[in-house]
């Protein structure tokens, strides 16, 4: 009798959390599934059943693949530059600095600071002519450019700001695991005559690793996810040259109002994110020494 | 590979205000065992940090070999090093910890193949290879840390309390394992600890350190028996040295604090010949407890009321309050004494040191030790 109530009691102090994640997150999810088989219903006419026509639609979709390169090459990008710099700050900042406190913070600032503001100024420092960039270009003698009006340069111009963005928050994970090797292990290997560069490559970058995996799987979710500054600074433009997955998502669904077709680049999405979580765990996690 | 020696000249080490090592000099003897012994903050990891060359001294010289190596990075030094930690590299397995230092200096694979099994062998690693330090005990990664300080066959190894993460009984194998290695492979050795036993035990010679300053640098025997400083005298044997505060008086040295010293008749415990001081400053009379006897009725000796008595087996250790000091006596435990028995403690004018109430340094200098008798009053 008392175990019954023990289990109401349980199953009582689970419910307005299960309530709202299955309000929230799972119906939703679930619900996108379902949509992406059904066309979208448009006034009097109410969703009807087209199988995978949507997926197939998906398939011929030009726009769709040209969003799936242009995001593929942002991750190319951005990941790596954006580890290797976190690293590289979080050793310089990790040392005997003066004035540590305060680089510290400069770094993290990007990560505090909304990209929805930042985005801004990042567009004044984009601006042909009288912008930053073109300023100090200008100094050297070098012309104007429109940084965010060509397709050739815009994607680049996304992603330093994407880098920007996240380079300094990922480098607060490095900084803590950092700090979490015992300072002996350099005074041995510097006994045993190994140079700075031996020891990172063969003690601290080792000894980093559960930090990179954990960094990179929230770097490959965030290449997909963060666009905030796609919607400030290019929406999408020019002809689609700096648009990414999640921004095609929210033209499709809020612009072009083709819900069926959002729901199924949706779970396109979610599948390529799936798989590529997955098999970075499984690739990077039998190379990961956990402490 | 045979050990070379190491020379410690008025080293300093300050940071700031604090003066963690204060013009430390000794001599450790090419081929030796040399330990640093002090309590925890006396400067000794210090003073063996700017040995290796992981410190850098702020005044002083350390020499190696008789050439200076004060302002040479640690690898020029020709040293290997064991931490108190260890300092083992987690993701490397025995073999690849203990090979970290070959490999680094680019020594050929089988040269490499040949020093690991032979290092292997000698301290029993062999099967252990391929495992990771967290997955053996801490006694194995003691065993690694020693591998691979020895591999590197340099001429000198220093050890930074090595053996305080193990437990009593292995640490104990330890010390002796340690030692005969030290001795097979001629290798000089600077070992810090803050433990007494570990430090008699194993010395050839023992730096006693006390607030960045050396104490006393000695064998262990002349150490125990003939110390120089109240310091050293309180810090070496178990229990420690009594030290009795003691002032003159009409008939020769009574126990200070008290009118009738706590004795027989008089007042006074020695005459005034026994100890080696014209004026009438404060000395300290130290005993050590194995020197005290019970003294028959009517001879003479101070008198004390014993306060509890722990059995040790082969013997007790009797506390005794005497006036307003407190003597440990190592008594032989056929005599069963119970709390609160008064008794009188003798001991022979031979045991006795004497040491300046206000300096702490030994009285009789490096003189002849004096042959006073204790008083007939």
């Amino acid at each position: 009798m008392t175990r019954r109530i023990e289990w109401i009691h349980g199953w009582l102090l689970l419910t307005p959390a299960l309530v709202l994640l299955f309000a929230f997150t799972h119906v939703p999810a679930v619900k996108t599934i379902i949509d992406s088989f059904f066309s979208t219903p448009r006034g009097a006419r109410p969703a009807t059943f087209v199988g995978t026509a949507n997926y197939e639609f998906l398939l011929n979709d030009a726009t769709f693949w040209r969003v799936l390169e242009n995001n593929a090459l942002y991750a190319l990008v951005t990941i790596p530059v954006s580890i290797a710099l976190a690293i590289a700050m979080a050793l310089w900042v990790d040392g005997k600095l003066k004035g540590r406190g305060f680089v510290r913070m400069a770094y993290f600032a990007p990560t505090v600071l909304p990209l929805i503001a930042t985005a801004n100024i990042w567009m004044f420092f984009y601006t042909p002519g009288f912008g930053l960039i073109d300023q100090v270009r200008a100094l050297f003698g070098g012309a104007q450019v429109n940084w965010l009006g060509d397709p050739q340069l815009v994607l680049g111009a996304v992603m330093v700001v994407a880098i920007w963005k996240e380079a300094g928050f990922f480098m607060i994970f490095y900084l803590a695991a950092l700090q979490s090797i015992p300072p002996s292990l350099r005074e041995a290997a510097a006994i045993e005559g190994a140079s700075r560069w031996t020891f990172f490559r063969r003690v601290t970058f080792p000894l980093l690793m559960p930090t990179t995996l954990f960094v990179s799987i929230n770097a490959v979710i965030n290449a997909v996810r963060l666009v905030d500054h796609i919607f400030v600074m290019t929406e999408g433009g020019p002809d689609n040259h700096s648009s990414l997955l999640l921004y095609y998502i929210y033209e499709t669904a809020f612009k072009f109002w083709d819900t069926a077709y959002a729901s199924t680049l949706t779970v396109v999405v979610l599948a390529i994110l799936s798989v590529l979580a997955i098999g970075q765990f499984h690739l990077i996690d039998r190379r990961v020494h956990y402490r | 590979m045979s050990g070379v020696s190491i020379e410690v000249r008025a080293l300093e080490k300050r940071w700031g205000e604090t003066v963690a090592v204060d013009r430390v000099s000794f001599t450790a003897e090419a081929g030796a065992f040399t330990v640093l012994l002090g309590p925890s903050g006396c400067g000794k990891s210090t003073t063996l940090r700017l040995v290796a060359g992981l410190e850098s001294a702020s005044g002083g010289q350390v020499l190696i070999d008789g050439r200076d190596v004060t302002h040479r990075p640690p690898n020029g030094r020709d040293i290997a090093m064991v931490f108190q930690s260890y300092a083992l590299f987690p993701h490397l397995n025995v073999a690849e910890n203990i090979l970290f230092g070959l490999k680094v200096r680019r020594v050929a694979k089988a040269e490499r193949a040949r020093r690991l099994d032979r290092v292997a062998e000698m301290l029993g690693l062999t099967p252990l290879l391929h495992r990771k330090p967290s997955q053996i005990s801490g006694g194995q990664q003691q065993r690694t840390a020693l591998a691979r300080a020895i591999i590197a066959e340099k001429p000198i190894c220093l050890m930074d309390e090595p053996l305080s993460n193990l437990d009593a009984k292995l640490r104990h194998e330890m010390r002796n394992e340690l030692r005969a290695l030290q001795r097979a492979l001629g290798l000089t050795m600077v070992y810090v600890t803050h433990d007494q036993a570990e430090a008699l035990s194993m010395a050839d010679r023992i730096v006693v350190l006390n607030q960045g300053r050396v104490e006393q640098a000695d064998a262990p025997r002349a150490l125990y028996d003939r110390p120089t400083s109240a310091f050293v005298a309180r810090f070496i044997g178990t229990p420690p040295m009594n030290l009795i505060e003691i002032a003159r008086c009409e008939d020769g040295w009574r126990a200070a604090g008290v009118e009738n010293g706590g004795t027989s008749r008089g007042g006074a415990i020695l005459d005034r010949a026994s100890v080696p001081v014209a004026d009438a400053r404060p000395v300290l009379l130290g005993v050590r407890p194995e020197d005290l006897a019970l003294a028959d009725a009517g001879t003479p000796g101070i008198e004390a009321t014993v306060e509890s008595v722990e059995y040790l087996g082969a013997d007790n250790l009797v506390s005794c309050r005497t006036a307003d000091q407190v003597l440990t006596a190592r008594l032989p435990h056929r005599r069963r004494l119970q709390a609160g028995a008064p008794i009188r403690l003798t001991w022979p004018a031979r045991a006795q040191h004497f040491f300046d109430g206000g300096s702490g340094r030994r009285l009789d200098g490096d003189g002849p030790a004096p042959i006073p008798a204790i008083s007939k009053a």
